[in-house]
């Protein structure tokens, strides 16, 4: 399986994670859904899809959270028949990150949630110090997105 | 369900070492119920424990053993015993090196016996 990333410092503390938790798919983004880290994925558009997928989810629950009066909602879980989806924020001083992790059944919630918790502590230790950022323009998003997939995906 | 749990773990807890009583979704690992003692990490305990009994039931599946009724690890600092009960259900226990045994086994087999019903 394959681990891919965009930001480097991503790196050691996504590899411990998968080590530890057995995952099968991970995707550290933004909640934009700018991939800056996967393992598991072998095709960009199953990446892409996931990551857009995930950062709608966290996206949909916020607003409902919103709605009923909390600040944000923590982690989502979903169980399967064959494979568990564990949907969590993350705080970095590079801003806040959504980690999508699917986990099969020679792992359990439980561990993932166990390492899921280390893993976040990891990256926001990790993380380096904001950089100041330019305003997104239409032709940098399309730039930015091809950087991505090529360094993801190394083509 | 939720008081037959609470209570089998307090019966359990009665006996001289235990730091720790847990039930745990064997799926999950997820506790269910719980009594530790301070400074047990009762997350960790209970994904470890629900992980240390699939890799073993999967053991004694290839070997042909049969499903795994007890599981008993002995450690340098403690103990940790694990029956399986119905409905995916793991009763854990953390003791320290004091606790007897055959004891704690059969408080623990009490249990899974009583949430039987």
């Amino acid at each position: 399986m394959s681990t891919t990333v965009v930001e480097p410092w991503t790196e050691q503390p996504l590899l411990r994670f998968v080590g530890q938790s057995s995952a099968r798919l991970v995707v550290v983004m933004t909640p934009a859904g700018q991939v800056l880290a996967q393992h598991g994925f072998t095709r960009a558009v199953d990446l892409m899809s996931a990551a857009a997928l995930g950062a709608a989810i966290m996206a949909a629950s916020g607003a409902l959270a919103e709605q009923v009066g909390e600040r944000a909602f923590g982690a989502l879980f979903h169980a399967g028949q064959r494979h568990g989806i564990l949907l969590a924020p993350c705080a970095t001083p590079q801003g806040a990150l959504i980690v999508l992790t699917v986990f099969g059944r020679e792992t359990s919630i439980g561990l993932v949630q166990l390492f899921y918790d280390e893993f976040a502590a990891a990256l926001q230790r990790a993380a380096p110090a904001e950089a100041v950022r330019g305003p997104v323009l239409g032709a940098d998003f399309e730039a930015d997105l091809n950087r991505s997939l090529t360094s993801l995906f190394r083509r | 369900m939720s008081d037959a749990l609470e209570k089998a773990l307090d019966r359990i807890s009665r006996v001289r070492g235990m730091r720790g009583l847990m039930w745990v979704s064997a799926d999950d690992g997820l506790a269910v119920a719980q009594l530790l003692m301070e400074g047990v990490r009762g997350k960790a305990v209970a994904a470890l424990a629900a992980a240390l009994a699939r890799k073993v039931s999967g053991a004694a599946g290839a070997v042909g053993a049969g499903p795994v009724r007890f599981v008993q690890m002995e450690a340098e600092g403690g103990t940790l015993l694990v029956a399986r009960a119905p409905s995916d259900l793991l009763v854990v226990a953390l003791a320290d090196s004091r606790v007897n045994i055959g004891l704690a086994r059969l408080e623990m087999m009490r249990a899974v016996e009583a949430v039987k019903v």
